[in-house]
């Protein structure tokens, strides 16, 4: 061994706590991790790549003509929506797969390794976001084949992907936190799906909720997943950023606060 | 008393405990190694080795106890005593998907190293531990002993003054298994502390300087290799006749040289008894020659770990679970040589 002798514990300097910058450099070698693992198995993207073509077809051939006439007219309604509705569900595979992840050998080291606690968790949350950034560009070049052309122009349709991928993101911090708590990957995926469909179908994703009764207009008028839809509808169709993209952005940000946290607490107590 | 100013100690554990539901894994375990030297922990499967290691490794949190690495408490100072460490797990702790390379860039730039210096630690390792040639393959492919290759390069990086080595040859084919041994002896030789548990009373003897031995929680032992056997008789002999009517005369040459009373194994022909002084064998031989008995096969062995087990806690290792693949092939010293191996146990007595 050409190792030079090693320096003993007591002459090193040490530190017990980790600096922001350091945790920030290993989040993001931990994402370059999990950018390497899609790159390996790249069946994992099936559901980002196949999802979008196929619901954004059967909604807008089954629903364009009963909620908005026709098919055309539907599309600046529907893309918005299924495109949010699209990237959070994919936001639960980010659960399943740490999950999974998780009971793997190597999360032993990470353990061991003197990094950030959280690096971990936020490298493969961030990787993820390039399953997200696949899932939008895929609905929306399916949406312009089909006719749709936002009116907002090419920079605002971008910040819209921008503004949904961010909010997944910060939602993929719920479903980690399953991840982390729950038993086994199956789990995981029943608990998020009981949490995801209300949250989706109960907004104005697909339709405008003024047909709904009122009680529950109430609840979709509060749901965030509405007022994400609706920031990328302004978006898109009209180039603007209002009230709503803030409202998403400052939800998502709750989100983070407090999902983070708990998130990583569970997984400190797992190890 | 802590002794971090001199860093004499490289762990100090008082009384750990550590409770699984009703099952108390481990249930007061002291342990002390000393700076540089190679600490080996002892005993079968499920007797709480691996929960010791994993606790003074800050991987599970003591429910009783103290425990400090270089002084620092491994609940408190966590992430200072990780600076100090490195694992290397009773099942690979390397990422399956990447290859040895990627494997070795990320366990690197976590450690803090920049990317063109993450690149030729890792190409240096590879080279170190023989696997250069595989460095680009994806870890799926990999033999058991290159895995655990990789996994100990892993712990490497960042040149730690005290590593764990969970049974790093468990599973191993006795080639892989002496190859781990010289690489585990020249990492000692650069000035770590490694602490190491095993099944094997061999690889232990090899290896430790001291050695715990360890079952359902607790310490039963504790000492040097040389102490412990000691503490059950130092060598057994193994005689087989090709002439079974010869047998009571053997055993009565037993009798007259050795001075001990020969036991009579199941299998037909077969003579055990212990030995003090594994010398001594000579003048048996030239004692069975003379009397025209025909030796078949003769063995000296060490105590396996059953019969330490057997001396120290009154059952065998195999009562709890069967103590792995599991004899050692019984290199006894250098007295036997060219003299056949019996590798098997005799736990009947």
């Amino acid at each position: 061994m050409t190792q030079l002798t090693i320096a003993p514990g007591v002459s090193r300097t040490l530190k017990n706590h980790v600096s922001l910058s350091q945790t920030v450099q290993n989040s993001f070698s931990m994402a370059w991790r999990g950018l390497l693992e899609i790159r390996r198995t790249p069946e994992q993207l099936i559901d980002v790549t196949l999802q979008p073509i196929i619901f954004t077809l059967m909604f807008s051939y089954i629903f364009g003509g009963a909620i908005a006439g026709s098919v055309q007219d539907y599309l600046p309604l529907l893309i918005p929506g299924i495109l949010v509705q699209t990237v959070i569900t994919t936001s639960v595979v980010t659960g399943i797969q740490l999950r999974e992840d998780m009971d793997k050998g190597v999360f032993d080291r990470f353990k061991s390794l003197p990094i950030a606690r959280i690096a971990p968790l936020a490298g493969a949350l961030l990787a993820d976001t390039a399953r997200y950034a696949i899932a939008t560009t895929i609905t929306f070049v399916v949406g312009f084949l089909m006719g749709y052309h936002p009116a907002g122009g090419f920079g605002a349709v971008v910040l819209a992907a921008l503004l949904v991928i961010a909010c997944s993101w910060a939602i993929s911090w719920i479903f980690a936190f399953f991840g982390v708590i729950a038993r086994s990957a199956s789990s995981v995926q029943g608990i998020s799906f009981l949490v995801l469909f209300p949250l989706t179908f109960l907004s104005n994703a697909f339709v405008q909720p003024d047909t709904m009764p009122t009680w529950l207009q109430a609840f979709v008028n509060v749901n965030p997943v509405s007022h994400l839809v609706t920031a990328v509808r302004d978006l898109a169709n009209n180039g603007v950023f209002g009230a709503d993209a803030w409202l998403a952005l400052l939800g998502a940000a709750v989100i983070v606060a407090i999902f983070a946290p708990l998130t990583v607490r569970a997984y400190m107590k797992k190890a | 008393m802590p002794a971090s100013p001199t860093g004499d100690w490289a762990v100090e554990a008082h009384g750990l405990v550590k409770v699984f539901g009703d099952n108390r894994a481990v249930d007061g375990v002291d342990l002390s190694v000393r700076t540089g030297t190679v600490y080996g922990v002892l005993g079968p499967n499920g007797a709480g080795k691996t929960t010791t290691i994993r606790m003074l490794a800050t991987l599970l949190k003591p429910d009783g106890g103290e425990a400090t690495v270089f002084g620092h408490d491994v609940r408190r100072e966590a992430q200072i005593v990780r600076q100090l460490i490195g694992v290397t797990g009773q099942y690979a702790s390397v990422d399956e998907t990447l290859s040895a390379t990627e494997n070795l860039v990320l366990f690197s730039r976590l450690n803090g190293l920049g990317r063109a210096e993450s690149r030729r630690k890792s190409a240096e390792l590879l080279e170190e531990f023989g696997l250069s040639e595989a460095a680009k393959r994806p870890l799926k492919n990999f033999s058991g002993g290159m895995r655990r290759r990789l996994d100990l390069a892993a712990s490497l990086i960042s040149q730690p003054p005290l590593i764990f080595l969970d049974e790093p040859t468990t599973g191993l084919d006795p080639r892989t298994r002496s190859q781990m041994w010289d690489t585990i002896r020249r990492l000692v030789a650069t000035g770590s502390t490694v602490l190491l548990t095993t099944q094997y009373l061999d690889e232990a003897d090899q290896l430790a300087d001291r050695i715990a031995v360890i079952d359902r929680g607790i310490v039963v032992a504790e000492g040097t290799s040389d102490e412990l056997k000691h503490s059950v008789g130092s060598a057994s002999l193994l005689l087989r006749l090709t002439d079974a009517a010869s047998l009571e005369r053997a055993r009565h040459a037993i009798q007259d040289v050795l001075g001990v009373e020969s036991v009579l194994s199941p299998e037909a022909g077969r003579i055990t008894a212990p030995m003090s002084d594994p010398d001594s064998i000579t003048d048996l031989l030239i004692r069975l020659r003379a009397d025209g008995i025909q030796v078949a096969e003769l063995a000296v062995q060490q105590p396996t770990l059953d019969e330490v087990f057997l001396a120290l806690t009154g059952h065998t290792a195999s009562d709890e679970e069967t103590a792995g693949d599991g004899t050692t092939t019984g290199a006894a010293s250098g007295a036997d040589n060219g003299l056949a191996h019996e590798p098997e146990l005799e736990t009947a007595k």
